[in-house]
């Protein structure tokens, strides 16, 4: 397979002012395209966890993540690989819904186990968790009754078993 | 061992805990409250040079000589942004220096106020690590962890820019014992297996060539090297980065690699069965097109930095680790090699390269018209000036002559703008070496181009008592693209004529700044001008060498093309005999 792929990074970072736009920069300038990036705090205090998703060969990618290590508020990281982890992202869409459509939009949105977590007179917004794939199919579901609006959240992903990011051996440089 | 004092005040303190006796700047609004301590301090002599490019620059040239770390300051917005150039050298070429700048206060940041610039942001890809302190507890900190990220692992700019409010609020002085950097743990040790493989290789290897960077110097691998090479008696090659690192007179030492190497030095990587690449990073003036770079060749490759392994090439053998280290650690496991009865023969793959070395040793045309060879200029001061002597050249074709035709014998005694080509680099680098090493002759050899660029801290070395030299390679042009249009663009010499024989002129000009103005046009008086220059030591001393404009640089690998491809000369290529293929 020539077409690039999909790697899912798991970066522990000091909660630093400016590590974000370190760690962006550093993508950018080595000719890589963040697809989506998240954020957040983790069990320990002063410590963020980052979830980036970047397409881009093996080779080149190894090379960011070898640069990536260098930066002095970089703690860890590891790439999740598609079998032995979980990715969820978070989608909220504003469906067009009249009176008519109304039913078929709540029962579709009922199928994929979404919410609907606001109701107007002509639309709905359903919210919605799960993988790439679910999220996609449901959005190919939705489309026909009119997408208003999209709000996708980057991936966060995780390794399955028991043992922690911290626990983990980079993979090997 | 808290005291309550102003955050310049705490500035200043932990500049001198760190052992700082030189710092190089300008001061400005921003950064004004640091310099009213630093007046007082009997540790450190603030050196006020006249842009900050120098100061930046001046550091550099004092870390690469003396291997200690090089400080520059300056103020906010434009002052800070003028380091820039600096810091971005000094990341590419890994020199540890830390840039102190003065920021607008805290409550103003943001507000685009009156010389305010992001400069934190600015040189997030130009520095190692950069921080920018608001609170002025965090001053001795962030300074303690500067100096030590400057120096350790792979060396390189460190930035602290701290805001004016910062400097002015009253806080306590602490220095720390002990620093807490959990993501920056540089590995230092060789890995044991890896080395014991090399030596393997090492000893399998039919035409092994040790490919020496920079690193080596920057790790006081030096005399490693020369035992490693010694034990091995295997040719060594030394990149524009690493003249020094292994002695020129050495017969195993082939010269410098790459665009301009030497004959011997890019054949041998080409015809090599094995590199042993230690503190080297594959650069594209090395390799030349890298798809035909040492195409028979297992790779050895050494660094402290893992990113650079296989960046480039890949790597049969990976080493990360100190070069010192790993060159000691190389000829201990390859002396038990030895006890083993395993050595190497490479007697035929030497008498191969040393033919080579023989047959395409460096040389030059003398110009037919009389005029002065820039070549036998840099020659004859090499031979004058001598191995001690420090060397500190611009970015050029002077550049690469200085590289080719001076004999370097030791490490720390060839300073230049390797990775970046910064133009301007030689006179403050120069200034910088002189200040940390004033009993050492200090020589620029500069272009009349770079020289234009930042002679002006010629003042700062006459006010401040730091003679250094000048050989100044005056071919009116800016030569090395002047060079590619001779080669490349049809003669068509496009914005490459300086007319730097009329103006400026630079005797008067060296005269101005209180330096001593020389010239020299023919090759007869080029000794006797040489040595009157050596004689000077109480002032600066500018030598203006008018030289031959249509010199060229060679041997030359064209950009782009294979190493194979060399030409000794224009229109010549040398015939590799006794090629095994």
């Amino acid at each position: 397979m020539t077409e690039t792929t999909r790697h899912t990074l798991s970066v522990l970072v000091q909660d630093v002012p400016g590590v974000l736009a370190r760690i962006a920069g550093l993508f950018s300038r080595r000719g890589f395209n963040i697809e989506s990036l998240a954020v957040g705090t983790t069990e320990k205090a002063g410590v963020s966890r980052m979830t980036i998703v970047v397409k881009g060969d093996e080779q080149p990618l190894e090379q960011v993540t070898k640069q990536l290590n260098k930066l002095v508020n970089v703690l860890k990281i590891v790439e999740l690989d598609g079998q032995n982890s979980v990715s969820r992202e978070l989608v909220m869409v504003k469906v067009r819904s009249t009176r008519e459509t109304r039913s078929h939009v709540l029962e579709t949105a009922e199928l994929f186990r979404a919410k609907v977590v606001d109701v107007a007179p002509e639309s709905v917004v359903i919210e919605a968790t799960g993988n790439r794939g679910k999220l996609n199919a449901l959005l190919r579901v939705l489309e026909p009754f009119g997408v208003l609006e999209l709000i996708q959240s980057g991936a966060v992903a995780t390794s399955r078993g028991g043992k922690g990011i911290s626990e983990r051996a980079l993979r090997s440089a | 061992m808290s005291e309550e004092m102003t955050g310049s005040a705490s500035l200043v303190r932990s500049l001198e805990s760190a052992g700082v006796e030189v710092v190089f700047g300008i001061p400005g609004g921003a950064i004004l409250p640091a310099y009213d301590p630093l007046m007082d301090s009997e540790k450190i002599r603030h050196i006020l040079v006249r842009h900050e490019q120098g100061a930046g620059h001046a550091a550099e040239g004092y870390a690469t000589a003396t291997g200690r770390v090089g400080v520059c300051m300056a103020t906010s917005g434009p002052g800070a942004t003028n380091l820039v150039t600096a810091l971005a050298d000094a990341h590419m070429d890994s020199v540890p220096i830390v840039a102190i700048t003065g920021q607008v206060a805290s409550r103003a940041i943001g507000t685009d106020a009156f010389q305010e610039a992001d400069i934190r942001g600015i040189t997030f890809p130009v520095t190692k690590h950069n921080y920018l302190i608001t609170d002025p507890a965090d001053i001795p900190v962030a300074i303690a962890e500067a100096f030590h990220i400057a120096a350790t692992g792979r060396p390189g700019p460190v930035l602290v820019d701290i805001s004016k409010d910062a400097l002015q609020a009253q806080t306590t002085f602490h220095w720390p014992e002990k620093l807490d950097l959990p993501g920056y743990k540089p590995t230092t040790k060789p890995h044991n297996r890896q080395i014991k493989q090399a030596a393997k290789l090492i000893t399998e290897a039919e035409r092994p060539v040790l490919y020496i960077g920079g690193g080596v110097i920057k790790a006081g691998g030096a005399p490693e090297l020369a035992m490693l090479a010694e034990l091995a008696q295997i040719p060594v090659v030394t990149t524009l980065m690493a003249r020094g690192a292994f002695p020129d007179t050495n017969p195993l030492n082939l010269g410098m690699p790459g665009m301009h190497g030497t004959v011997a030095a890019v054949g041998s990587l080409q015809e090599a069965d094995l590199l042993i690449a230690v503190g080297t990073r594959f650069d594209d003036r090395v390799t030349g097109e890298l798809s035909s770079f040492a195409p028979k060749a297992r790779i050895i490759h050494a660094d402290i930095d893992p990113a650079e392994i296989g960046k480039n090439k890949p790597v049969e053998v990976p080493i990360v680790g100190d070069a010192r280290e790993i060159l000691a650690a190389l000829a201990v496991a390859l002396q038990s090699q030895h006890d083993r009865g395993n050595t190497g023969d490479y007697a035929a793959w030497r008498d191969r390269v040393f033919g080579w070395k023989k047959t395409y040793s460096l040389g030059y045309d003398e110009p037919s018209d009389g005029t002065l060879a820039p070549q036998y200029v840099i020659e004859r001061l090499g031979a004058i000036a001598g191995p001690e002597a420090i060397y500190a050249a611009g970015v050029g074709q002077h550049q690469m002559w200085a590289a080719q035709f001076v004999e370097y014998e030791n490490p720390r005694t060839w300073l230049n703008s390797g990775g970046l080509g910064t133009m301007g680099y030689a006179v403050p680098a120069a200034m910088g070496a002189k200040v940390g090493l004033p009993d050492a002759v200090v020589w620029a050899v500069d272009g009349d181009g770079c020289f234009q660029m930042t002679n002006q801290e010629l003042a700062t070395c006459t006010i401040n008592d730091i003679p250094i030299k000048v050989a100044l390679i005056n071919n009116a042009s800016l030569g090395m693209v002047r060079q590619w249009q001779t080669l490349f663009y049809s003669e068509r010499y496009s914005n490459t004529d300086l007319q730097s024989h009329e103006f400026p002129d630079f005797v008067k000009l060296a005269e101005a700044y209180g330096a001593v103005g020389l010239r020299c046009d023919n090759a007869a008086d080029v000794d006797a001008t040489i040595e009157k220059a050596m004689a000077i030591n109480d002032r600066p001393v500018v030598v203006d060498f008018r030289v031959h404009r249509d010199a060229m640089v060679w041997p030359m690998v064209a950009a782009g093309s294979s190493n194979d491809e060399i030409k000794y000369a224009r229109d010549i290529a040398p015939k590799w005999d006794g090629s095994d293929d």
